[in-house]
């Protein structure tokens, strides 16, 4: 038997002896259980060779499948050849496949035949051009916190990354430990602050009936909120429902937070993709830096420049002064290096290449219009397709809703039943990725909503 | 501290009601924050690299450099790279990483034909290098096992204890250094791992022990796994230097080898960071050697559950580097190779150092140099010491007297042997 110094093994490796034993027992003897299963665990024994205490993690139980991921899981799994993915938020070109942009070969070419590239570790705050690059990229060449020296730029793990390093900080340093998030929001918001150490509550953001924003709701819940507190804000194309304020209505959450110290942090995981244009989908984020107040950013290359697996991101924090900027990097530092000590150059490298270089930069804005113009095309080919149907409802907010998922306003029995009968996959919230569609299959998604919308209520 | 933050945060709230929509005032919520410590290794290389001296010589960060003392890309990787690019998507990976480079990573650890391997019974996922690795264990043990502390020999490498305490796990300290014979305190060492509650958990240095390059010898290995059999505790092995200590991966994963023997479940980090000079890729991989593939599943599933909220998913470039030197015969025959050859330069710097500063006439013994293994030599210098070595003479260490191997070469050893015993002579 497993030595008898085992603290807290012993049970569970007599349960497991116990359960070996009943199933090598013939059934008859099963029924009795407490005298049969102790002579015969005595009279097996452990082997040497056999893992002998059980595991200290015996006890553990498997994760539930993450609701996003598993979805592509589920797709892969169905051999259907009509079967279509409008899970998983990465884009697809026409054909139905991943997509790197041109732009981004010719720049990792460049990399690998540069000999004098860096061959070592990154400073644990990441690639020095990179950070400044990517701050001019959100904020603005031109941005007043930027000549004046005020933003604090780390580079993380793409928009993940950035939103957790720059939460470890705000539970350390800020006096307000709660962040309110946009109901819905991103899966992964409401687990990547909570482990950060933030208690996490939500704003009302989405309103079913209109399929549109609750501004008012919106309105109400920040001026309820105690003074100080984090905001969580999508810049533009919010995910998953594609909805966003518009301009009047973002100066209005503007002086609205600024009044009651709201302390913005943004998340910028879509600029270029959601209209096309880089400076239109940060103005959002400039409005609230031109009035000298402080924010945090978080940003994301992953979509727009097509680097998702690299894990490309950063985060900025704009300060109230040059020299508490400097503090503050300092600090994040202490946060990075526990966790993963220095961050991956092959993307950061890959987007400094093509940021600092104007050629390469044109280059890029042009194939980022290209993903978001096809996207916008999937909207208005969807919304066309389900008026010929003339399927019932006001599918107005396919148009309506911008970047890369559209919120149907598809119900769990309704995706499910998409899924049976139209092999069409998506996350049961009714979320789809537009980027997954394509003139081919516009059509079927077409018919299955038609279906679903009229067979199932 | 927490008064001084309201007190800060009232100020900020009176500064900010004057004016709170417009653009004015630099006020902060964050003029409070302190200007954290530089970190002590990293620090190192910065100053280094400010000195105009064109004798400085870096013997900080563990980095390897070559006989002219640049650093290194292995022509392995080189072509792993020639042949990724431009072939590849950029797709997410799993949230577990990249499966080829998890199956290569296990049989590289635990051995080609291991049993655990075809048993399915290891958890393992790609981790952000060797911090990654053991940064992902620590949040797992916290979250499942609340209560444990983690031993921690002393010394270590720095950061080993900033992961554990930002993973509030509490952590204790096992004896592990002898600084009067600059090698192991066996006894101190056996001592402790008694002296330890039952089914504690214990962080050990499979090979190549950052700081100090002293490593248990083989009879030693088994004496300890056999002491953590008797107490049930749970070893956790940081392998961060395998094939790079030795020359041979399979010499530097034998203490592994001998707690698989003996039946421990083990818990491991890997680091491709030195071994295949991949340190900006942050390549590495976590593994749990499990009951049955069942609670294998479950414990990845949870692994993953860990990663999910601090990055996502791990990054791709690296683990293609990986899995594709290990799984082609021919470039995992050149890695081994090339690592070799690296660990032999290493060794060879020893010698040379040791011969240098025996030719000096110093009267200390320096066999420690050579006793010791892989990129570190703990040199037994006082802070005083490595400070004088930096102000007179352009050296750059740690100021735990930690000299990386690495950074010595031929061309630079003459002059370092110098300047330790110059530093050595004047304090008697």
């Amino acid at each position: 038997m497993p030595s008898a110094n085992v603290r807290g093994a012993q049970p569970s490796a007599d349960r497991r002896l116990s359960t070996l034993v009943r199933h090598l027992l013939p059934s008859s003897a099963r029924t009795a259980t407490t005298t049969t299963t102790t002579s015969a665990a005595d009279s097996l024994e452990a082997f040497p060779t056999m893992a002998s205490p059980s595991s200290v993690f015996a006890g553990l139980a498997q994760a539930p499948e993450d609701p996003i991921l598993g979805v592509t899981v589920a797709y892969n799994k169905d051999p259907s050849p009509m079967k279509v993915n409008l899970g998983v938020g990465a884009y697809r070109t026409e054909e139905g496949k991943p997509l790197v942009l041109n732009v981004v070969r010719r720049a990792e070419q460049m990399l690998i035949n540069n000999p004098s590239r860096v061959k070592e570790y990154l400073p644990i705050t990441g690639l020095a051009d990179f950070n400044k690059l990517s701050a001019k990229l959100i904020f603005g060449a031109e941005s007043p916190a930027i000549q004046e020296n005020r933003v604090a730029t780390v580079q993380c793990l793409s928009g993940t990354g950035s939103l957790r390093v720059g939460g470890e900080f705000l539970a350390r340093h800020y006096h307000e430990r709660t962040i309110y998030i946009p109901q819905p929001t991103w899966g992964n918001h409401p687990k990547v602050f909570t482990l950060a150490g933030l208690t996490v509550r939500s704003y009302r953001y989405y309103d079913p009936a209109t399929r549109g924003l609750d501004f008012q709701g919106l309105l109400e819940d920040l001026s309820s909120a105690p003074s100080g507190a984090i905001v969580l804000l999508h810049a533009c194309a919010h995910n998953p429902t594609g909805v966003d304020p518009t301009l009047d209505q973002w100066e209005q959450i503007r002086q609205l937070m600024r009044s009651k110290s709201l302390l913005p942090f943004f998340d910028s995981a879509y600029q270029g993709f959601a209209s096309g244009s880089l400076d239109k989908d940060a103005q959002s984020v400039r409005m609230f830096v031109a009035d000298g107040g402080e924010l945090l950013m978080a940003q994301s290359y992953a979509k727009n420049m097509g680097l998702y697996g690299e894990r490309v991101g950063a985060l900025s924090i704009v300060c109230g002064s040059a020299d508490v900027a400097v503090r503050v990097e300092s600090q994040l530092k202490l946060v990075i290096r526990p966790m993963y000590s220095n961050p991956p150059i092959h993307g950061a490298s890959i987007v400094a290449t093509i940021l600092k270089d104007s050629a390469m930069f044109d280059e890029w804005t042009l194939e980022l219009k290209g993903m978001a113009d096809r996207i916008i095309s999937m909207r208005q080919q969807l919304f066309d397709a389900l008026k010929t149907r003339e399927t019932p409802g006001d599918w107005s907010h396919i148009i309506k809703q911008i970047g890369m998922f559209t919120f149907t306003g598809l119900n769990s029995d309704q995706v499910a039943f998409m899924r049976q009968e139209y092999h069409i996959y998506m996350t049961s919230d009714g979320r789809i990725s537009m980027a997954g569609l394509s003139a081919r299959t516009i059509p079927h998604l077409a018919d299955a909503i038609h279906a679903a919308v009229t067979k199932l209520k | 501290m927490a008064m001084s933050r309201a007190a800060a945060a009232t100020g900020a709230v009176t500064r900010r009601r004057l004016g709170a929509t417009a653009a004015r005032s630099m006020a902060s919520w964050f003029g409070h924050v302190e200007p954290a410590a530089k970190d002590p290794i990293l620090g190192v290389t910065e100053a280094f690299l400010a000195d105009p001296s064109p004798d400085k010589v870096n013997v900080g960060v563990g980095a390897y450099r070559d006989d002219n003392g640049k650093p290194v890309v292995l022509d392995c990787v080189r072509e792993a790279e020639r042949r990724i690019t431009g072939n590849m998507n950029m797709e997410y990976l799993p949230m577990g990483g990249s499966i080829k480079m998890i199956e290569e990573s296990l049989k590289l650890a635990y051995g080609e034909d291991s049993q655990f391997i075809k048993d399915k019974r290891i958890a393992a996922v790609q981790a952000l290098s060797g911090t990654g690795a053991c940064r992902l264990f620590a949040d797992f043990q916290k979250r499942f096992l609340p209560d444990s502390h983690i031993y921690i020999p002393t010394p270590t490498w720095a950061n080993h204890h900033n992961i554990w305490r930002d993973a509030q796990v509490p952590q204790r300290t096992f004896t592990y250094y002898h600084p009067e014979s600059r090698g192991l305190d066996f006894s101190g060492l056996m001592d402790d791992i008694k002296n330890a509650p039952d089914g504690s958990f214990f962080l050990l240095h499979a090979c190549a022990h950052n700081p100090t390059g002293v490593d248990p010898s083989e009879e030693q290995w088994r004496e300890i796994s056999h002491q953590f059999k008797v107490k049930n505790h749970f070893p956790f092995f940081d392998m961060a230097y395998q094939g790079f200590a030795s020359g041979d991966p399979e010499r530097d994963a034998k203490a592994i080898r001998i707690f698989l023997e003996d039946g421990h479940q083990i818990g491991c980090a890997q680091s491709y960071a030195k071994n295949m000079g991949l340190y900006g890729q942050r390549a590495g991989c976590l593994s749990i050697l499990c009951d049955d593939e069942m609670q294998a599943v479950a414990v990845k599933s949870q692994l993953q559950q860990i990663a999910r909220p601090m990055y996502s998913n791990p990054p791709v470039h690296g683990a293609l580097i990986v899995s594709t030197i290990l799984g082609d015969p021919e470039l995992k025959t050149l890695w081994l190779k090339e690592v070799k050859g690296m660990a032999d330069r290493i060794i060879g710097m020893r010698k040379a150092l040791k011969q240098n500063l025996e030719k000096l006439g110093s009267p200390m013994s320096w066999e420690h140099i050579t006793n010791q293994i892989g990129m570190f030599c703990y040199s037994g210098m006082t802070p005083e010491q490595v400070d004088r070595l930096t102000n007179e003479f352009h050296i750059y260490m740690t100021r735990n007297g930690r000299i990386s191997m690495a950074g010595v070469t031929t061309g630079n050893v003459a002059y370092l042997a110098n300047a330790i015993h110059e530093c050595h002579a004047v304090i008697i």
